[in-house]
């Protein structure tokens, strides 16, 4: 009897208690994940360095000095506490332009998803909804998008349009951008098939409403899940262009232009070629480990 | 069988248009005059400017020249290199060899590393080394390669001395082209200590290029495992005795094999993207650095030639690809 009491009372608070929202549920499956969890603080961090650059770093990213080519870094011989990470072969502070370069990475890393995820939204929309030649047709193109090496169709435009920043940043939002239609065309033949898109179309919805009140809002978690490790992406091959002389041009304090600068010191200054890469690969990683976090939680179908 | 290659062909073949479109619009799409674009920044007198222009058909509408651009292709005439006057597709294949050589290397070494990588993490679920491989294979998948390479030639090349910084063979070995492969010919010419220097020249581009694919496959082949090892059919198989070793090899693994393939065939264009930085960073004479220095030498004809038959290479891996998936997944076959 006892025991049947506790069950009861047991059963009675369990259901007092309302179930957790969605956005409790999220965060408490997201905050078990400690890779995600590590992710999202370093990207927090990054943020902030990238916000708070003019206040934290120690020098001008474009300051030379000449009396102080390729010092290295603080704690080894030769080194000194003014520049700590040592300074490049015209005598800027490798620190400070690190700093300066998480906000050039940061613009291109989010700039390039917002563009290829509007325009993928409206595409893939377009496709899946339309149907039709006009379907084929937008899928065709990023069938042939896809199949060409991304790098290589980044290179041919930036060549095109000339290199720099903006054009590498557009080249780089072309690549990435078959994958936002594909997820938004899958999503939308998916839930057009259900029956709260019937029951709207029934009570008279246009097909705009229809597109992207009724429909965009139920594909957002797949969408979330790709502009999160798309950041990655977008910075990696950013500053690969970077590398290749075809991204921000000098002297931009760019991590991936930092490095094609460093190329022809690899022999005595290790520290001009150290510190921009790994910048760019932790940065990158905390991408990744956030998007695979969001993944997980938002979308339990797809975890691995 | 039939139906299925029929149904494969009849999606490549708008592909390669739109990229035959796509590589014609290029040169279009340069600002300025094409001929003058072509010409580059010698100039050229209005004679043979006249001439060009008619050669080129450039006095014809757009789908016109647009026809006789395909006419040439399909006759495998990409035109010329503006700065050595050679055929692009000459050039192609003379350095194409040395990409597909390191190619090769680099998607064995993914594959002789990755596959076991990802079945002992799969099987020993959760365990240090599980922790370890996922770890490992998320900062490979992160890495940026020409950093990597950058950094491997530091320790590798400078601190120790090990291996050399650039190139494909030392200059004083001297042999015909036989297969364009450098470890083959070397090794055909019988010189002593030239298949040793072709050897450690392809040591570090090999690590370099293949990171990407090595953690990829390594993530893509233990998530494939643990899906197998929960199938009923592998419980069936424990149910008889079978060892441990035995499930593992012969019942999971043929069938996580099946979703690792399509991710092998997926590295073609990896692995090219990967070579236009290796080949820069290690001085590899392939088409990677062939189309990085028609960049900065503006050689229009190589990059437009370049992106058509890079573009025609992965698109016929991948054909190829999805013709063994249908042979080794007899589902997929039944489905089409």
């Amino acid at each position: 009897m006892n025991v049947m009491n506790e069950t009861a009372s047991a059963a009675m608070t369990d259901a007092n208690e309302a179930p957790p929202g969605p956005l409790r549920e999220f965060w408490g499956s997201f905050s078990a994940n400690a890779g995600a969890v590590a992710g999202l603080v370093i990207v927090i961090a990054v943020l902030l360095m990238a916000a708070l650059a003019p206040q934290i770093a120690p020098h001008a990213p474009d300051l030379t000095n000449n009396a102080a080519f390729l010092q290295p870094p603080a704690w080894s011989r030769g080194g000194s506490w003014s520049y700590p990470l040592g300074t490049d072969a015209i005598g800027r502070d490798i620190l400070s332009r690190l700093i300066h370069g998480g906000r050039l990475s940061l613009t291109i890393g989010i700039a390039v998803v917002a563009l290829s995820i509007v325009v993928g939204i409206v595409l893939g929309m377009v496709a899946g909804f339309v149907r039709g030649v006009t379907e084929i047709a937008i899928m065709r193109l990023m069938d042939i998008i896809l199949t060409l090496p991304s790098l290589l169709l980044a290179i041919v435009i930036v060549a095109i349009l000339g290199p720099g920043l903006m054009n590498a940043m557009l080249a780089v939002s072309v690549v990435v951008l078959p994958h936002y239609v594909r997820i938004t065309r899958a999503a939308v033949l998916s839930e057009t098939a259900k029956d709260y898109v019937t029951a709207a179309r029934l009570s008279g919805a246009g097909r705009l409403r229809l597109m992207f009140i009724e429909v965009l809002p139920n594909c957002a978690a797949p969408l979330i899940v790709q502009a999160s490790l798309g950041v990655s992406t977008a910075i990696l091959d950013a500053a690969a262009l970077g590398f290749l002389g075809l991204g921000a041009q000098p002297p931009a304090a760019e991590w991936g232009t930092m490095l094609a600068d460093a190329r022809e010191f690899v022999l005595r200054a290790w520290w001009v070629v150290t510190f921009p890469g790994l910048m760019i690969l932790v940065t990158v990683l905390a991408f990744n480990l956030l998007g695979d976090g969001l993944r997980d939680a938002l979308d339990p179908k797809l975890k691995r | 069988m039939l139906r299925f290659i029929l149904t494969r062909l009849s999606l490549v073949i708008p592909t390669f248009i739109g990229m035959t479109l796509l590589a014609f619009l290029m040169i279009r799409l340069v600002p300025g005059d094409p001929i003058e674009t072509l010409a580059g920044e010698r100039g050229i007198d209005p004679e043979r400017h006249a001439a060009l222009v008619k050669e080129y058909g450039l006095d014809k509408p757009v789908l016109a020249q647009y026809a006789i651009y395909i006419g040439r292709v399909l006759h495998g005439d990409l035109g010329k290199s503006m700065i050595t006057q050679e055929p692009v597709v000459r050039e192609f294949v003379a350095l194409f060899p040395a990409t597909i050589e390191l190619a090769l290397c680099a998607i064995a070494f993914a594959l002789l590393l990755g596959i076991p990588a990802g079945m002992l993490a799969a099987v020993r679920r959760n365990s240090v080394f599980d922790h370890g491989v996922m770890g490992l294979s998320l900062t490979g998948y992160s890495m940026p390669i020409f950093w990597w390479g950058l950094l491997l030639i530091l320790l590798f090349s400078v601190q120790l001395g090990w291996t050399p910084v650039s190139g494909r063979i030392a200059v004083k070995y001297f042999f015909e082209p036989v297969t364009g492969f450098h470890l083959v010919d070397a090794w055909l010419s019988g010189e002593p200590g030239a298949w040793k220097s072709a050897a450690s020249h392809l040591i570090l581009p090999t690590i370099v290029l293949g990171t990407n694919p090595l953690a990829i496959i390594a993530r893509m082949t233990r998530s494939a495992m643990l899906e197998v090892l929960g199938e009923d059919y592998i419980r069936t198989a424990r149910a008889k005795g079978l060892s441990n070793a035995r499930v593992v090899a012969l019942h999971a693994f043929r069938n996580a094999l099946i979703p690792v393939v399509t991710v092998i065939g997926l590295q073609v264009s990896v692995l090219f993207t990967g070579a236009i930085l290796t080949e820069t960073i290690f001085s590899w004479p392939g088409v990677g650095k062939w189309m990085i220095e028609a960049i900065s030498r503006r050689d229009y004809p190589v990059l437009q030639g370049g992106l058509l038959l890079l573009g025609g290479v992965v698109m016929v891996v991948n054909l190829l690809v999805d013709l063994a998936y249908g042979i080794i997944n007899p589902r997929v076959l039944r489905a089409s």
